[in-house]
């Protein structure tokens, strides 16, 4: 019999797996989007994976109760960096985002998408069970989400303010608050559109509305929508075949290794390889699911539920925006698309979520 | 479902937020199964749309301008043909950021002002994707230097490709015509994609024009992979082009260069005429303009240079030209005249000149008793003042027609100024006015009324020589050419005159051709620009002096070639045209002497065509650049 050390029965195995497929795929498709080099995108996303898995692995191992204790701080932290970028943030892609420190570029939005879930799960942990339909279990929820929401649609960024506000909703629902309270919210939501329609920048306006008929401006910003679909309907079942993405490597299809890098990735391995990867972020949002209905803690649960829901967001997002099914919003597909920020807030919610599988593990179940 | 909440306990919350988050988990189930729905359908179901959208979005196809067709001399000889040449062109539609492109361009090109000048125009005359020629004829280096630009200068369209060559240039301005890249306006017309592809041009003038449909050829195609940007990633096929079909010509290059440069620095035409079917052998005005520089993309500088030059190397003065053709015009006379009963040993004496009336007609000397030939011969003014009087204008003027006067042929690609001569009817018409006697004498010398271009004069040459109502042909057309309705008397008249006027002891006996056993016969003509007896016309501003006319036709006996030469302002058909007529004439049947003569007059003269062009260009443009209100040269 060999002896496996408890040391290494810990590390978690078939979740670095799951990830480092879902990378994995990604990165040869960067290795592929870059005409067949390492450089300039596989070989960095390759690297920034590795330590942000052992940041996930790092973080897996905190006891819970340090994120319940500084939810609050870290949040607070958090908004004032947006207000810093703000007052500081440089002008880059026509909004303002991200906050130079010298070694990275940090986007406080991101980290706002994670320290959202964790504030009001603690908020509702810490709420006593019977004043789960009064009016305090709702005001302070809608302060927490409503700030740093405004902050970023200030930014303006529309995608990353609604997964804030979609992460906290989440929160919120699972908190058990009163079903109608989402019922009539969504509808007075759907009321309001054409008002929040309004308060929209133009170029997200017209993003909004290309979307509906992307037809009507084939080469201008309907073309971003044309041209994926043209990506991923022209690999059919089994693709183009590795390296011979026509739309990807003479440049029609826009941001092929960011934003669109699902159209890429579909234009050489086809129905298949989408197929594939949808069952891999299958598994990942099961097992965050998992662990958020086995948690031991309310707080855990809570935290859990909303975090998957942040990663589910991104996914649906992105999936739907490169066919068509969404407008241009810009959120990159995780652990997919090249770049550092989404790739830490997926990690971040991974590690949170591998943390409270840990607890539920070590400790006996139970609420208190 | 508000009011009536059971006591909330920590179990009851724990059971909603399983079942709170079953739900969740159960939306985003949907939503992965609708999105992989979603896949499945593009993929799928509209795959074949796509794959074919995405094939046309990598392959372009690219037509290849067609070789354009020969234009060969009767032997075969290339008068226009192709030559390889790596070119740039602008697409005006795809240049962004022209500023930056154009700077670019002008350092690495290094193009003059001018060359930007015509850069800039043409792209405001542009239509979008019509092309704009930046250079052509780039050395390799240049042509590289460009290519590894090319990412940073959208709109820049390189292309190796053929360009319209001319080998004898200004030799055959005004006979081959220009090509040119197509305007606006022609694409419009033509609605051909070929139009606005760079490199390919269309016929402006004379037999480029005429010639277009026969010359043109068929396009190639190319289908190449490009990228987003228009980059060409690599090529896919292609398809040849078919060069067009060459167009013979009756013309005789080697003559029609050596009549070219042998004009020397005079303004003028000449037209040599096969006299056994009628082709055109040489058909010169000069100076000229290179039909090289017209199909490059002339500069504006050059073209004001051409435009301002007073010897209008612009206009064919073959076709276009319109003199008095003085006394080239007798042995028509004489025919006329025989053809009217006048016996031609009949004499008149010459007392140097003619009484009408109070008015008296001069004539150049006082020949005393001459008969016909003898008229001819010494070009006596007075004996035909005094046929004209006999017989009226309205005699004459039909044997004039009859020999091609006033007549516009059907020839090729040449537009016709075809002058007038006058009669009665025709100056009732014009000036509501009857004829008189004097009007009479002065087309019989022709002057007044009469107006020719050179070749009518030589088709009347022509026609003497052969007897037969010779049609001028370019190209192999059959004409039917049957014999002139005149007497052999009245037409040996005439050619006897014209032996004698070289041969005899007549106004142009210094042409005699330098061989043996074939001679020329000819008629020397001065016509007068101003009114007769204002000045001499023999000195003073150039555009004052008379011009020097000549036919001729050679050999005597069996005529084979006529020509017609015309020098503006040459002061005399003696002085100017008969000796230029007899050095063509002489390298028609022995060219090596003709040359060596040519040779001689072209030391004189500082070189070649070509050689003296470029130099009065360059002088013409620094006077020019001096000088802001330039006075015309010479």
């Amino acid at each position: 019999m060999i002896v496996v050390p408890p040391a290494i029965q810990r590390i978690p195995w078939k979740l670095i797996a799951l990830l480092s497929a879902i990378t994995g795929f990604g990165i040869l498709v960067l290795y592929s989007a870059a005409g067949g080099s390492f450089t300039p995108w596989a070989m960095q996303q390759t690297v920034r994976f590795l330590v942000f898995l052992t940041v996930a692995m790092v973080i897996g191992r905190f006891p819970i109760r340090i994120f319940e204790d500084f939810s609050y701080i870290a949040y607070i932290g958090v908004l004032v960096l947006l207000i810093a970028v703000e007052l500081l943030g440089f002008v880059g892609g026509g909004s303002q985002r991200w906050l130079n420190l010298g070694f990275m570029n940090l986007q406080p939005s991101e980290l706002m998408k994670v320290t959202i879930v964790v504030a009001l799960a603690r908020f509702y942990a810490q709420l006593p069970p019977g004043n789960t339909h009064s009016w305090t279990a709702l005001w302070p929820a809608l302060i927490i989400i409503g700030l740093p929401a405004a902050l970023v649609m200030l930014q303006p960024d529309l995608g990353t303010a609604l997964s804030i506000c979609i992460g906290g909703v989440v929160v919120m629902f699972a908190a058990g608050l009163p079903f109608w309270w989402f019922g009539s919210t969504a509808i007075a939501g759907a009321a309001a559109l054409p008002v929040l329609f309004s308060f929209l920048h133009d170029y997200q306006q017209k993003r909004v509305l290309i979307f509906l008929d992307p037809e009507s401006d084939p080469l201008g910003a309907g073309y971003h929508i044309s041209q994926s679909k043209i990506a991923i309907g022209s690999g059919g079942i089994g693709g183009k075949g590795f390296l011979n993405g026509s739309q990807s490597h003479l440049d029609y299809l826009p941001e092929g290794h960011t934003d669109f890098i699902f159209a890429t990735m579909a234009e050489e391995w086809g129905l298949i390889g989408g197929l594939a990867l949808l069952f891999a972020f299958f598994l990942l949002l099961r097992w965050g699911t998992r662990v958020a209905l086995k948690a031991r803690t309310r707080f855990g649960q809570l935290t859990a539920a909303g975090l998957t829901m942040t990663i589910f967001f991104y996914i649906a997002i992105n999936l739907m925006m490169v066919m068509g099914l969404a407008p241009v919003v810009g959120i990159p597909l995780p652990l997919f698309s090249y770049g550092g920020s989404s790739m830490l807030t997926i990690m971040t919610c991974v590690g949170i979520i591998l943390a409270i599988e840990n607890d539920s593990k070590t400790g006996t179940r139970g609420l208190h | 479902m508000p009011r009536k909440s059971p006591p909330i306990t920590e179990a009851w919350r724990g059971i909603t937020f399983t079942r709170r988050a079953l739900v969740v988990g159960g939306a985003q189930a949907a939503v992965g199964v609708a999105l992989a729905a979603r896949m499945a359908y593009i993929s799928v179901v509209d795959n074949d749309r796509y794959v074919l959208e995405s094939e046309s979005n990598r392959v372009n196809l690219t037509l290849v301008p067609p070789r354009r067709g020969w234009i060969v001399d009767r032997h075969g000889k290339a008068l226009a043909n192709n030559r390889v040449s790596l070119r740039i062109d602008i697409i005006p539609d795809r240049l962004h950021n022209r500023d930056f492109v154009l700077g670019q361009l002008r350092t690495l090109l290094r193009l003059d002002g001018d060359t930007m000048d015509r850069i800039n125009r043409d792209l405001k005359a542009a239509s979008g994707f019509q092309p704009v020629a930046v250079a052509e004829d780039m050395s390799e280096a240049e042509y590289a230097s460009i290519l590894v630009r090319l990412p940073e200068m959208p709109g820049i369209a390189p292309q190796r490709g053929f360009a319209r060559n001319y080998p004898t240039g200004a030799a055959v301005g005004h006979l081959i015509g220009y090509v040119g890249a197509p305007n606006a306006e022609e694409y419009e017309k033509a609605k051909d994609p070929l139009y606005i592809t760079p490199g390919y041009k269309i016929g402006k003038d004379g037999l480029e024009k005429y010639f277009q449909t026969m010359l043109k050829g068929k396009p190639g195609a190319r289908r190449v992979e490009v990228t987003a940007r228009g980059r060409v990633v690599r090529d896919l096929d292609t398809q040849p082009d078919v060069q067009g079909k060459t167009v013979h010509l009756t013309i005789d290059a080697d003559l029609q260069e050596f009549v070219a440069r042998r004009m020397g620095r005079e303004s003028g035409a000449a037209v040599v005429i096969d006299c056994t079917n009628g082709d055109i052998l040489s058909f010169v005005s000069m100076p000229s303009f290179d039909p090289n520089s017209f199909s490059d993309g002339i500069s504006n500088s050059e073209y004001s240079w051409l435009r301002a030059d007073d010897h209008q190397p612009l206009i064919n003065k073959a076709t276009r030209g319109l003199y008095p053709p003085g006394s080239t015009l007798k042995p028509m006379a004489a025919i006329a005249a025989v053809e009217h009963g006048v016996d031609p040993s009949e004499r008149h004496t010459c007392i140097g000149g003619y009484r009408l009336g109070n008015r008296f007609f001069r004539c150049l000397g006082t020949h005393g008793s001459v008969d016909m030939p003898t008229a001819i011969m010494k070009s006596c003014n007075s004996y035909f003042y005094w046929l004209a009087h006999r017989l009226g204008y309205d005699a004459m003027a039909p044997t004039a027609k009859l020999l091609g006067l006033g007549e516009e042929f059907q020839l090729a690609g040449s537009s016709q100024r075809y002058g007038t001569i006058p009669d009665s009817a025709w100056k009732m018409k014009k000036y509501d006015q009857q004829w008189s006697a004097s009007d009479s004498l002065n087309a019989v010398i022709g002057q007044g009324y009469v107006s020719v271009n050179p070749l009518q004069l030589a088709v009347m040459t022509a026609r003497i020589a052969s007897g037969r109502r010779l049609y001028p042909r370019l190209i192999n057309r059959e004409f039917r050419n049957e014999p002139l309705p005149f007497s052999a008397e009245a037409l040996a008249v005439a050619r006897q005159g014209m032996d004698l006027v070289v041969n005899g002891a007549g106004t142009a006996v210094r042409s005699r051709l330098p061989l043996d056993g074939i001679t020329m016969a000819g008629k020397t003509g001065t016509a007068q620009v101003r009114g007769l007896g204002t000045g001499n016309g023999k000195s003073g501003t150039w555009k004052f002096r008379d011009h020097g006319l000549f036919i001729g036709f050679a050999p005597v006996v069996n005529p084979r070639y006529a020509t017609a030469v015309v020098i503006e302002h040459g002061m005399g058909g003696a002085r100017a045209a008969a000796p230029v007529a007899k050095d063509f004439m002489t390298f028609l049947f022995d060219r090596e002497k003709a040359m060596e003569a040519l040779e001689t007059f072209e030391a004189g003269w500082g070189g070649t065509i070509q050689e003296r062009m470029d130099r009065d260009y360059a002088a013409w443009k620094s006077g020019a650049s001096s000088d802001p209100n330039p006075e015309l040269p010479q």
